[in-house]
């Protein structure tokens, strides 16, 4: 069963940065897939090609089968800048994307107090985006993308910005969420021990242009907790495996930073 | 939270501008009196108060504000409206910007004053000649204002509205058309004072009323006094417009955080 693949997809950009080469991909359906990789490996790059906000160079990319031609229906994203509207308050940045699929009356009405209170925001629904903290217009963010109930999420690097208990937090809220759902989710960060935490399955891609370098299983089992697990044996034994392959990869990307810098 | 150096009183502020003003007129009209200012040049503060006095009983200053009001208002409006619409249209489409675009910064770089003549010329000492002269430095100040609006927005914001399923509208609506609103409703005031310094330029070059032409008047009769008479109400007029616009754009925008 697959329903993300990406074949022989190679991404150049106008100014001749080519992102990805040839990358060969398939991630089944409900599975929570990290992707790690130095900076500049294109891992923000596939996730716009799959929900279709870039096109390939060359290759195809399929979901459910079809392939991607416009903005793919039913994908969620989570972008690692604050992406919520300014000017709309914490209700009509959650409602939006109801509005736009033309969901409305009262069961929009019901679905954003539900999901408001879900990531725990009560009592904020007439707040603006900057009287809130970092960690609650994140939780903004996932509520705005979970309302609508995408069946794939696509997060890129999402915690990066936040501090180390609130990403934490969020991490363990993340799960949570997700395990109710079964949603597929690809999660690009470039923190591996985020990755092994939360994912049940990661990809170490090359630097760039990247590549899939190594694809690994991650046992751990479920529901994990996100703070313990770290300390499993089997989670340290899965790190230093991976780190061998990354650590080549940070290494190449750093060297060329260096000498083109 | 970012630490802050205690503002300024706002009353001894405002007590030390007052105490700065009457001090000045005072200085002024002792000068005057003293006979070291020429009053048939400088006027005198005394002066200009019984000019202004004699204006509002003939009821020519209400005439006179309305009359220019009226053409700053209609010159904001048509030049807001003409701006928007072509920053709308001009970034919406990379052909039509990348064409269009130069053009009007280089007919922005006219001296406007110049063509006030021309506008007399052409539409006579009427309403009309004074709301083109307003129009044409408003539409600048507004299309730059708004085609930087809509160039500038955050492209994230744009991205993640499109994955939620915006089609080409939505996006103009919930993301490209407010953030344009910010910049519009930033450059308000600077709008709303080159409206009004069109209407009173204008004025100034042919009219039978407004604050523009009573300056003008003065001063073909050498009368001092009633130069700065007219000068003072354009102030005056000015600093309400000032005070209206602040609390407008504080309500418009609610969502911004206050400016330190």
């Amino acid at each position: 069963m697959t329903i993300i693949s990406l074949a022989g997809v190679t991404k150049t950009f106008d100014s001749g940065y080519t992102a990805l080469r040839d990358v060969n991909l398939d991630v089944a359906p409900e599975r929570f897939v990290a992707l790690v990789g130095p900076s500049g490996c294109g891992k923000s790059t596939t996730l716009s090609l799959i929900s279709g906000l870039d096109r390939p160079t060359s290759g195809t990319i399929s979901v459910r089968g079809s392939a991607v031609g416009g903005i793919t229906e039913g994908v969620g994203f989570l972008f690692q800048r604050d992406a919520l509207l300014p000017w709309k308050t914490v209700r009509d940045n959650v409602l939006l994307p109801l509005q736009l699929r033309g969901v409305g009356g009262e069961e929009a009405r019901s679905r954003v107090a539900e999901w408001i209170g879900r990531v725990g925001l009560r009592g904020f629904e007439q707040s603006f985006p900057y009287q809130l903290s970092g960690g609650m217009r994140k939780r903004v963010a996932l509520a705005q993308t979970l309302v609508y109930n995408p069946e794939i999420l696509l997060m890129d690097e999402p915690f990066a910005a936040l501090d180390v208990q609130t990403r934490n937090l969020m991490e363990a809220e993340l799960l949570t969420l997700w395990q109710g759902s079964r949603k597929t989710v690809i999660f690009v960060t470039h923190d591996l021990e985020e990755a092994i935490a939360l994912a049940d399955e990661v990809v170490v891609m090359t630097a760039g242009p990247g590549r899939v370098k190594a694809r690994y299983d991650v046992t751990l089992p479920r529901p994990r907790d996100i703070e313990q697990v770290r300390f499993d044996p089997r989670f340290t034994e899965l790190y230093s495996r991976m780190w061998n392959d990354l650590r080549d990869e940070v290494l190449e990307s750093y060297a060329r930073a260096n000498a083109a810098g | 939270m970012r630490e802050r150096t205690q503002p300024a009183n706002r009353w001894l502020v405002l007590a030390m501008q007052v105490a700065l003003i009457v001090g000045s007129l005072l200085a002024w009209e002792f000068g005057v009196r003293a006979g070291k200012i020429d009053p048939f040049f400088f006027s005198a503060p005394s002066q200009i108060g019984v000019t202004i006095g004699g204006w509002w009983q003939h009821g020519y200053i209400l005439r006179d504000v309305a009359v220019t009001m009226e053409e700053t208002v209609f010159g904001l409006l048509l030049g807001g409206g003409i701006g928007i619409v072509l920053a709308i249209l001009l970034a919406s489409n990379r052909w039509l910007g990348a064409i269009f675009v130069p053009f009007l910064v280089l007919f922005n770089s006219i001296p406007r004053v110049t063509l006030v003549p021309l506008f007399i010329l052409w539409f006579g000492f009427t309403l009309w000649s004074k709301v083109v002269s307003a129009v044409v430095l408003v539409v600048f100040v507004v299309f730059f204002a708004t085609y930087d609006g809509i160039k500038d927005v955050d492209p994230t914001l744009v991205a993640n509205v499109r994955v939620m399923g915006a089609k080409r509208l939505d996006v103009m609506r919930h993301v490209l058309i407010p953030s344009a609103l910010t910049w519009i409703f930033s450059s308000l005031r600077s709008a709303v004072g080159f409206s009004l310094i069109g209407a009173v330029v204008a004025e100034y070059f042919g009219a039978q009323a407004g604050v523009g032409y009573r300056i003008q008047y003065s001063e073909a009769q050498l009368n001092t006094s009633g130069v700065f008479g007219g000068l003072f109400i354009l102030m005056v007029l000015v600093f309400i417009i000032n005070l209206f616009l602040q609390r407008l754009q504080r309500r418009l925008l609610v969502w911004k955080p206050v400016d330190p």
